[in-house]
């Protein structure tokens, strides 16, 4: 019995080792593949069209209606405080430190990389990746890695539009419903927003956000089992592992960055 | 127009929103946009207590943004802080030389600021002159204590 | 297992022994645990990256499902060797695109994407696409499974004519025993991954030994047993009960 049960633990513990070695042989190749791409920028423009440009209304209408809820919340506990003339600050703040990158992140991993790794995943099914490598065409450079950094250039110019929309609808709610004042709105905001600190740190939050979710969607979709239940398993493991890594990772970078 | 077109122009469009959007966190949001470019001279003030003052916070004259604070050192000589600022330089000869600097907050929770009122001397401030007339921080524990100080003096009488 | 140059040899044997695998091997997409590939004179299995993409050059392979680039159109799938592996001009490239989809008789459906193909036709289409590049050998994966018997007798047709026109040396691993009869030089029997025996179609035929002739008359019983192997049929009803 606790043979057995040790067996099975060592062997769930070697399959989780052959697949992070998998994961990062792949992140090389898919790097790798930047010289591809440099000969055929056709390639990437094709994949920033598909992961960034059609990603682009839900992140917009999400980050309109974060800004607006956190131009509401936040007036009514500042207010509280007589401290109004904050709110621009807290709006921006908040987004272009957290919400921005995190929302942005998870958003993505949900719209953009789940299309990711089914598209991939059918792509294997469908012997399209095999019949790429007998056309001597090497998939991981051809396919996987246009897809990744279309991800790597998209997330961080798509969290910067959350952002900017953000701040808009915390300002439509702010100025335009409760009557903040405007000067102080925007003063308070240019005055405790810090470039280095505050916007520099977002932007590499959404870079390692892109990153990351990018990785995992191709890798799930490229490691995936052929079949119409491994691809449905493998698109749910990229959003549920992105998220939480999204997640984790926020923490730590949080932590090291303005702790 | 054919397919290959249309998907050129909407990446295109895509990286010019994400660039402009950057571009415009950098310079509306954060203070990049604020700290201008333009030359600027150096005066120094001396304060008992800056409060909660710190860099790059305004130095205003009659709500006008004149320049900035660019640095604060503790004085041990003095016991007291040294602040530096930044004033620009089309305001040179134009600040007088006894002119009073306060640091005052800006709504009840809000950032510290300096507020410049100028004084009445000919001469007026150069590259490296000293603010000799200068106003404290207003602290609330103090203020709170000079209150109730002054109402326990009144209820003596 | 020797695969002779200019010739049609068909591997034939029942499902899941091995025979797609035993492609992949020789594509080099799978490593052996044990032996040694040579296509043309080249060790596959020991070919570095660089040389084995080399290699694949030369091989054409038409997959099962026919493994068509679902976003690209007819044309760009056909084009897609040339395009990636030579400099041809795009005038030139228009030209052979058009011969090769000729060649299959497909050359009006160029502008139709993938999925409004039929499974016939998406077949003739990987066809025309791995004889883009003039290989030397053209691998097929199950050609005639799923198709109507019009498609078949085509994809019969054209594997045949493509043989001898061109002296490409086909390699067709397929369970499709008539067709695979009719157009074979040389058939080898596997089962359960060993070859079980090889000859021309006749031989087999004639002289094939008892498991062989199983498999070519599709005998329900025989060496292979109807039934999975399991407990005794009373023993099991009697644990139900």
């Amino acid at each position: 019995m606790i043979t057995r049960v040790l067996a099975q633990l060592g062997s769930v513990g070697v399959s989780a080792l052959s697949s992070i070695g998998r994961a990062h042989l792949l992140i090389l190749n898919m790097l790798a593949g930047l010289n591809d791409i440099i000969r055929r920028p056709r390639l990437l423009i094709d994949q920033l069209y598909s992961v960034g440009v059609l990603t682009i209304l839900i992140i917009a209408v999400a980050g309109l209606f974060v800004g607006m809820v956190l131009g509401l919340q936040g007036y009514y506990i500042l207010s509280r405080f007589g401290g109004e003339t904050a709110l621009g600050l807290m709006v921006a703040a908040s987004l272009v430190r957290e919400l921005g990158p995190v929302l942005t992140a998870l958003l993505f991993a949900g719209r953009a990389g789940s299309a990711l790794t089914a598209e991939i995943g059918l792509m294997k099914a469908t012997e399209q990746l095999s019949g790429l490598e007998m056309m001597a065409v090497d998939p991981k450079h051809r396919v996987l890695s246009p897809r990744f950094f279309a991800g790597l250039i998209s997330v961080p110019l798509l969290a910067a539009m959350f952002s900017c929309l953000g701040i808009f609808g915390g300002w439509l709610v702010g100025g335009g419903m409760l009557g903040v004042d405007q000067a102080a709105f925007w003063n308070g905001m240019q005055g405790g927003i810090d470039f280095s600190d505050d916007l520099v740190n977002g932007f590499i939050k959404s870079v390692v956000f892109g990153f990351v979710c990018t990785w995992i969607a191709i890798y799930q979709g490229y490691d995936c089992i052929p079949t119409s239940e491994g691809v449905s398993r493998a698109t749910t493991r990229t959003v549920v592992h992105s998220s939480l890594a999204v997640l984790g990772l926020d923490f730590v970078l949080t932590a090291l960055m303005f702790g | 127009m054919n397919k290959s077109k249309v998907i050129e122009i909407w990446v295109g469009g895509f990286m010019l929103a994400g660039i402009v959007a950057l571009f415009w966190l950098s310079m509306q949001v954060s203070n990049l946009g604020t700290s201008y470019t333009g030359d600027t001279f150096h005066v120094t003030a001396n304060f008992d207590n800056i409060g909660g003052l710190k860099t790059k916070a305004p130095v205003t004259m009659a709500g006008v943004e004149v320049g900035r604070v660019t640095s604060i050192v503790y004085d041990p000589e003095s016991f007291r802080a040294r602040v530096g600022l930044d004033i620009q330089t089309t305001y040179t000869g134009k600040i007088p030389e006894d002119t009073f600097a306060k640091i005052l907050t800006a709504g009840l929770l809000g950032e510290q600021y300096i507020g410049l009122d100028p004084g009445g001397a000919e001469d007026p401030l150069k590259e490296g002159s000293e603010i000799m007339i200068t106003q404290s921080a207003l602290v609330l524990e103090e203020v709170i204590g000079q209150f109730l100080f002054s109402k326990a003096s009144e209820g003596d009488k | 297992m020797d695969i002779p140059r200019g010739k049609v040899t068909a591997i034939m044997g029942p499902s899941g022994t091995g025979k797609t695998t035993l492609l992949k091997l020789i594509g080099g997409q799978l490593q052996p645990d044990s032996g040694d590939i040579y296509v043309d004179g080249q060790h596959v299995n020991a070919l570095n990256n660089k040389a084995l993409y080399q290699l694949r050059m030369r091989m054409g392979m038409l997959f099962q499902s026919g493994a068509l680039l679902t976003d690209l159109t007819v044309f760009d799938n056909v084009a897609f060797p040339l395009r990636e592996h030579t400099k041809l001009s795009e005038s030139m490239i228009r030209k052979l695109v058009l011969l090769k989809l000729e060649a299959v008789g497909l050359r009006g459906a160029r502008d139709l994407m993938p999925s409004e193909l039929s499974g016939g036709m998406a077949r003739r289409v990987a066809l025309a696409r791995a004889i883009a590049l003039d290989p030397m050998m053209i691998m097929y994966d199950e050609p005639f499974t799923g198709q109507d018997p019009i498609s078949m007798g085509v994809l019969v047709q054209l594997i045949r004519k493509l043989n001898d026109a061109a002296r490409i040396s086909s390699l067709m691993v397929s369970h499709d025993v008539a067709e695979t009869m009719q157009i074979a030089d040389w058939v080898y029997v596997i089962s359960e991954g060993k070859v079980v025996e090889s000859g021309s179609p006749e031989q087999l035929r004639s002289q094939g030994g008892e498991w062989t002739q199983q498999f070519i008359k599709g005998l329900p019983d025989g060496p292979v047993p109807f039934h999975f192997p399991a407990d005794d049929l009373a023993n099991d009803l009697g644990a139900c009960l």
